[in-house]
């Protein structure tokens, strides 16, 4: 019935819907900063445990749709035991694949967050999948605690 | 039900016609905005094309010959609300635009520190965040009748808020995030027994319910004027003729003076001291076309027509596991706001959608009501007088179906 959607609700997305990875909170982080969609009500806490300018854990709280739960659930994985410089490229490279402004869009770079690209399809519903790298953006920036989409 | 020409009225809207995503459109988003009739699309389209011109300020034929449209227009909204005069009729942007208005000129004029304004728990952003910047700028105190659970206003609480500090009461007739239609008579007379004005935010009820101002006694009434059917971009502020005599103007401008001179300027008698600039005029003009086609129908039909789709919805509804409803109240306007369990309302939203179904999801407008609810949001299907049993269904199969798909 929903032949469509299957480019946007793909089944790895449901799967970390269903059972988010590293959601908990993290007591001893070293930041903490939340991220805020006031158009849909959105919310996350991201945590982050730092050595140096290694990510060495990631974990997050909140509530948020499938596909803003899935991104921030498969980020979480993806980021740890990264650098700074690296998760910022991962960042970049998530954005040109989330916005499709790139035409050769490197879906390889990105391992499974490619599930994800099929939101470019979706204007709406980008901002759901940007919204937990937007926050770790601000976390690794170490410049604010909260952060909002608009 | 089967007297309501419900299919000539949907011959009417050429948008119900729409193809989305290769299936057949079920538009019930009314509650955020309602369709447009060819009746109103024409007349604006006739507007510009044969009457053209500004208005209440030239000689010439076009120009008077806009001036009448527009003001025969201000006689079909006075008379669809019961207005005793057109100088109870001011235009404006919208129903958010009307409360702006009433709340920088009635209420600085009227409303200083320590002073209270009185609104529900079920308010719109727009009948809570225009009270707070006066409260910022006077030091006046903002007061929040609660609700129930069923997102019924507790009629005794409300009443206890009313005191001697209390300046103004500005409450929403229907609430477009629950559908909860207010006891508003009883409020209306309970504050008048206190002297105290009343405010109704009439923005989603206007479509729904008759609405006589003389009857109710409300002090304000205001009203946009895309929920009815209507252009968007224009709305109706209502005031008893004494209150905006006494009130100072809103913005400056040309249309609202009698007399300039750079020493000083006097104002234009109602309603035009509220009407600065050159008006919306062919959507003013477009607004009365929309009263013209509901009249024609009938509110009392439309209302009627409009209760049987929301039992039938809500039987559907309350069918399926795992829906809960958010807004159970008695007296309910055609709204059904839900949450289904650990299924986030946007993606419902972008399934149905992906089904040709249109409905909301989000806090509405009202994050206060979300928070009461404990919801970050809710998907909400709002009925009109175009939509169908049948629709209804397809909107229930739609929710049945994701609900599987989730797992």
């Amino acid at each position: 019935m929903f032949e469509d959607l299957r480019d946007l609700y793909q089944e790895v997305i449901f799967d970390h819907n269903r059972n988010p990875r590293n959601f908990r909170v993290m007591a001893d982080a070293d930041r903490q900063v939340e991220g805020f969609n006031p158009l849909c009500g959105d919310r996350l806490t991201l945590f982050l445990k730092m050595d140096g300018d290694k990510i060495v854990d990631a974990s997050f709280q909140g509530s948020g749709c499938a596909i803003s739960t899935a991104s921030v659930s498969l980020m979480t994985e993806i980021i740890k035991d990264k650098t700074t410089a690296e998760a910022k490229a991962l960042f970049k490279i998530f954005h040109e694949m989330t916005t499709g402004k790139e035409e050769q869009i490197q879906l390889e770079a990105v391992g499974k967050l490619a599930v994800l690209a099929g939101v470019r399809e979706y204007p709406a519903r980008v901002k759901c999948a940007t919204l937990a790298w937007h926050t770790l953006d601000a976390a690794l920036k170490n410049e604010q605690n909260s952060i909002s989409t608009e | 039900m089967t007297t309501f020409p419900v299919e000539k009225i949907r011959a009417d809207f050429p948008i119900l016609g729409e193809k989305i995503r290769g299936k057949d459109l079920v538009y019930l988003d009314n509650a955020a905005s309602c369709q447009k009739p060819n009746a109103v699309i024409d007349s604006i389209s006739h507007v510009y094309r044969h009457d053209y011109a500004n208005i209440h300020r030239g000689v010439h034929t076009l120009s008077v010959r806009a001036t009448d449209k527009f003001e025969a227009a201000r006689e079909k909204v006075r008379g669809f609300i019961n207005a005793t005069s057109t100088k109870e009729i001011i235009f404006v942007r919208g129903a958010t635009e009307a409360i702006n208005l009433i709340a920088q000129t009635y209420g600085k004029a009227n409303i200083k520190a320590g002073d209270e304004i009185l609104i529900t728990a079920m308010e719109h952003h727009s009948n809570i965040v225009p009270w707070q910047m006066l409260c910022e700028q006077t030091g006046a105190v903002l007061k929040v009748a609660p609700m129930n659970v069923q997102g019924e206003l507790i009629y005794e609480a409300f009443e206890a808020l009313l005191n001697d500090k209390t300046q103004l009461v500005a409450v929403v007739h229907m609430s477009n995030a629950l559908g909860t239609i207010n006891p508003v008579k009883k409020m209306i007379d309970a504050a008048h027994a206190k002297g105290i004005p009343v405010m109704l935010d009439g923005a989603q009820a206007i479509p729904h319910l008759s609405v006589n101002v003389q009857e109710l006694d409300c002090d304000f009434y205001v009203f946009s004027g895309h929920k009815l059917y209507g252009p968007s971009g224009i709305g109706v502020m209502y005031g008893k003729q004494a209150l905006l005599e006494a009130m100072p103007p809103y913005q400056g401008g040309g249309d609202m003076i009698k007399t300039v001179s750079f020493e000083q300027s006097t104002y234009a008698g109602l309603p035009h001291k509220f009407e600065a600039g050159t008006p919306n005029i062919a959507d003013v003009i477009g607004l009365g076309a929309a009263i013209d086609y509901i009249n024609e129908i009938g509110m009392a039909d439309i209302a009627a027509y409009e209760a049987e789709l929301l039992t039938y919805a809500t039987q559907q509804a309350n069918k399926i596991k795992g829906l809960r409803i958010i807004g159970e109240a008695k007296d309910k306007g055609a709204i059904l706001s839900f949450v289904l369990d650990k299924i986030h309302p946007h993606d419902i939203g972008t399934m149905l959608d992906s089904l040709g179904i249109a409905i909301r999801a989000g806090h509405h407008c009202a994050m206060p009501v979300m928070d009461f609810y404990g919801v970050p949001a809710t998907a909400r299907a709002s009925f009109a007088m175009y939509n169908t049993k049948e629709e209804i269904d397809v909107l229930m199969n739609g929710i049945a179906s994701l609900i599987e798909v989730f797992g």
